[in-house]
């Protein structure tokens, strides 16, 4: 409900809201100018009775006194001959020059306030402010979901660029936009009387007046009892049976101009504080220091306008339309859902079309949509993802709620398949809730609950072997996310090691082919290297293949170079066609970011450590590390002669101070060691500079990474520090395969 | 059918009445380019002894700032209710608010005055007065900040 809560404002009145927020912005700085080009406040004990005095001597024809929010004091007159308002120095009462209003501020205002447009923009621009405060709401218990709690919602945002900038300013803004919503659609329904009246009573318009010679006025006692600080507007009488009417803060009232005493007062109802408070807080007119965060605030929801845009389409891209759905009354195969983002929905697609290719009647629906009862059903199958820190996806929220009221114990079995992220301290929590709330029930597997880390293709496909044996025929699951536009890389120089230990691992270097590119390929940038950081991924797909096989670069665009670091696997499809490439060759491959697996801004030491080809991401951070910070690796390989990676290289970065220091393990020799014994070995170590902020990056196999966490958990303990802990601060990252 | 025959008899006495006892009446209001946001306007009946008598015609859409026009407001004691369905939008510089209403015969040449009072969001507002004679109608007099020129037609 909330994700609708959100998306529906959000592109309905994204149009909109940027156009008042825009504008807000530039009306924002307004206050603070004005404060800065006011002239010096008068006296704190300066009255009205001698401001009014002062300046009537500088002001022939004075009719009428303000004094701004910003503490500007404007004096309008008129005479025979002239009249037109003048900003008043308030020390003096003299004349500081003519009062204009900037035509571009009133543009501005204008368009801000009703679109340039009459009572449609105003309900235009009211509207803006409602949806503006059912985003913050609703972006507000999103961020919390997606953070696992609202206590996390500080955490260390995750995910894609887009997805980052929306979390982050988010937050930063939330406050101050829900401030501006607030007020403004305060402001609006003031304005179209949906709210109480906010003028309130009038003061009683004297019956009589004194009528006698009119003071001078710097003796009028009702005026010498108003510091200025409090003054709104003062309007003089325009012959004698008139009086004087005074604004102030706190009320208006009526004043004698013979005898200077207040006929009638009335001070201002609660409804006016009200509205002068709600008003002031969103002009920042009298404050314009709020005025400035506001601006800043608003400034970030055009940025957030435009990401959430981005997000929506992405989602909405990626959400895939099935082909040849059955109904759940008909179908003998259930393929029910558990998805955010939609990447699930994809993998959900593929088995959909792969089994109604192989002669079943699907019905593929949101698990949020589980019937009671299916009653043709003869197997059934559940994908799902994990929101947040172990919550349910958006499409499966209902779906433990819905799962009471299934009749019975299904006769057909069930195959269970979460997806989730290793980095996430509970690794894809909601399917294995579902795998025991299925289980509890006595449902029957047709195979054991399985768990899919960052969408591997590749995991996908074996899982689909699983079930094509369940099935008694093969059953070919080709995932392609969606299918990315590939480039064609030239392989310019390769480094072999491992080869004597039974390992054979080779860096390889690639460039954009030494084509001359066409005029085209020059204006989008095509030509040239692609973009990526050391750490993201390249997909590389094999001659014949649809799949692609993912690599982590060692390298950034800025090294002019794209390098990966593969060991030939036996039997690997993708590993055995790169290690039969010589330099001259093309591959075709794409970009893949990997945006969580970075360095985390700032001074704090990082330690690295990776095994065999785990290094390559490593050594690119290595790589780039120009300014020296604390970095320290660690590295296991099989023998120090055959397989040390990057050897030379980390000499060099050792004297060139990229490299803090180096810890190495090998498996092969005398002294052998694997990673984590040194990690074991160097506990102490470690935890100091844990405690001091820093980090750990760990990239190799998923053995390797098991043994690792464990040494590291070990020598977290008597701090009372843990894995799960670091992962939460975004602290211990993973890039496992 | 009673109650229609009732209707359409009060109806046409009421039609009949305004026949024989108001006239109508143009109000024509011109705005000099004094530079400022676009301008309130309140057009409004006066009595002999200066009270108000009835808002003709309210130009401007915020009711919050209808006390910016100072004298309107002062004497007419903020007559929100008697604004039904006599409000439009506010006049930019420059341009002509042209309005179209009835005055009642006994009002005219009878001592009262029309009363325009401008304001624009922060300058003050001025107030002008014009008999309300057959005598006045379509001359044009002068305002000394916001008006250009403001006749009315009878």
């Amino acid at each position: 409900m909330f994700r609708q809560l959100h998306k529906i404002p959000g592109l309905f009145a994204a149009l909109l809201i940027v156009v008042v927020a825009a504008s807000g912005v530039v009306l924002s700085l307004v206050p603070a100018l004005d404060t800065l080009s006011a002239p010096p406040a008068p006296a704190a004990q300066m009255n009205v009775a001698e401001l009014a005095a002062s300046v009537q001597r500088h002001l022939p024809g004075l009719a009428n006194l303000s004094r701004q929010p910003s503490g500007k004091i404007i004096a309008a007159y008129s005479t025979d001959t002239a009249q037109g308002q003048d900003v008043i120095d308030p020390r003096t009462g003299a004349v500081v020059g003519p009062y204009t209003t900037s035509a571009f501020v009133r543009w501005m205002t204008s368009l801000h306030r009703s679109l340039f447009l009459r009572t449609e923009g105003r309900i235009a621009v009211g509207l803006s402010a409602l949806a503006m405060v059912l985003l913050c709401v609703s972006g507000a218990v999103l961020l919390a979901r997606r953070m696992g709690g609202w206590r996390k919602v500080f955490g260390p945002a995750r995910g894609s660029l887009s997805h980052r900038l929306h979390i982050e300013l988010g937050r930063f803004a939330i406050m101050g936009l829900m401030l501006s919503g607030v007020t403004g659609l305060w402001m609006s329904m003031a304005n179209f009387n949906l709210l109480p009246n906010a003028m309130g009573a009038m003061p009683q318009f004297p019956a009589s007046v004194n009528g006698g010679k009119p003071a001078p006025i710097g003796t009028l006692q009702a005026l010498q009892a108003i510091p200025v600080s409090d003054l709104r507007n003062l309007t003089f009488p325009t012959d004698p049976s008139d009086v004087f009417t005074v604004t102030t803060a706190g009320g208006m009232g009526y004043i004698d101009q013979a005898t200077g005493k207040m006929l009638s007062y009335q001070a201002n109802g609660v409804w006016k504080k009200i509205y002068e408070w709600i008003y002031m807080l969103h002009t920042g007119e009298g404050f314009w220091s709020l005025g400035l965060i506001l601006g800043l605030a608003s400034l970030c929801s055009l940025v957030l306008s435009w990401t959430g845009t981005i997000l929506w389409w992405r989602r909405r891209q990626s959400l895939p339309k099935m082909k040849h759905n059955h109904i759940a009354h008909t179908a003998d195969t259930i393929i029910l859902v558990g998805s955010d983002g939609g990447a699930t929905w994809g993998f959900a697609r593929t088995l959909h079309d792969a089994l109604t290719a192989s002669g079943y009647k699907c019905h593929t629906a949101s698990m949020n949509q589980l019937a009671r009862h299916y009653a043709h059903a003869q197997r059934m199958f559940i994908l799902t993802s994990t929101h947040g820190d172990g919550a349910a996806p958006e499409s499966a929220r209902n779906f433990m709620a819905r799962l009471e009221k299934f009749h019975g114990t299904p006769k057909f079995p069930v195959a269970l398949l979460g997806f989730g992220d290793r980095q996430f301290p509970k690794f894809s929590q909601f399917g294995h809730d579902v795998a025991a709330a299925v289980d509890a029930r006595k449902w029957y597997a047709m195979l054991p609950y399985h768990a899919i880390d960052r969408q591997s293709v590749q995991d996908f496909a074996r899982w689909g072997r699983a079930v094509g044996e369940a099935l008694g025929h093969a059953l070919e699951l080709t995932h392609q996310p969606v299918r990315p536009r590939t480039r064609r890389l030239e392989l310019v120089e390769r480094i072999d090691y491992g080869h004597e230990v039974q390992a054979p691992t080779t860096v390889f270097r690639f460039l954009a082919p030494d084509v001359p590119p066409t005029f085209w390929e020059r204006v989008t940038g095509r030509a040239a290297l692609p973009r990526f950081e050391a750490g993201d991924l390249v997909g590389i797909l094999p001659p014949g293949s649809d799949l692609p096989r993912f690599y982590s670069l060692a390298t950034s665009s800025r090294d002019g170079f794209l390098e990966i670091c593969v060991r030939k696997h036996p039997g690997g499809e993708c590993s055995g066609y790169l290690h039969s490439l010589e330099p001259g060759e093309t591959v075709e491959c794409f970009i893949k970011q990997n945006p969580d697996f970075r360095p985390v801004k700032g001074r704090a030491p990082i330690i690295l450590i990776g095994a065999g080809t785990g290094i390559g991401p490593l050594a690119g951070f290595i790589r780039a590390n120009a300014r020296g910070r604390a970095m320290h690796l660690y590295f296991g390989g099989r023998d120090p002669k055959s397989d040390f990676l990057y050897a030379e290289e980390i000499e060099s970065w050792l004297t060139e101070r990229r490299l803090t220091s180096l810890t190495t393990a090998f498996s092969r020799i005398s002294d052998r060691a694997y990673v984590q014994d040194r990690i074991v070995e160097d506990a102490h170590r470690l935890r100091t500079m844990i405690e001091r902020g820093a980090q750990i990056m760990v990239c190799g196999g998923r053995d390797m990474a098991e043994g690792v966490m464990q040494a590291v958990e070990e020598a977290l303990a008597p701090v009372g520090l843990s894995v799960v802990k670091l992962k939460a601060e975004g602290r211990y990252l993973e890039d496992v395969y | 059918m009673k109650k229609l025959a009732t209707a359409l008899v009060l109806i046409g006495s009421l039609a009949a009445a305004r026949q024989v006892q108001a006239k109508p009446l143009t109000l024509i209001t011109k705005l000099r380019y004094f530079g400022g946001y676009s301008a309130y306007i309140a057009l409004y009946l006066v009595d002999p002894h200066g009270h108000y008598v009835k808002t003709l015609w309210m130009a401007g859409g915020y009711p919050y700032y209808y006390h910016e026009m100072t004298d309107w407001f002062r004497r007419s004691r903020g007559d929100y209710k008697g604004l039904n369905g006599i409000t439009g939008g506010s006049v930019g510089a420059g341009r002509t608010l042209t309005v179209h209403t009835h005055v009642a015969d006994a009002l005219i040449n009878a001592g009262y005055k029309i009363y325009v009072d401008v304001a624009s969001q922060g300058m003050w507002s001025d107030a002008m007065s014009v008999p309300l004679t057959t005598n006045e109608s379509g001359k044009v007099i002068h305002g000394r900040n916001y008006v250009a020129g403001f006749e009315y037609r009878l």
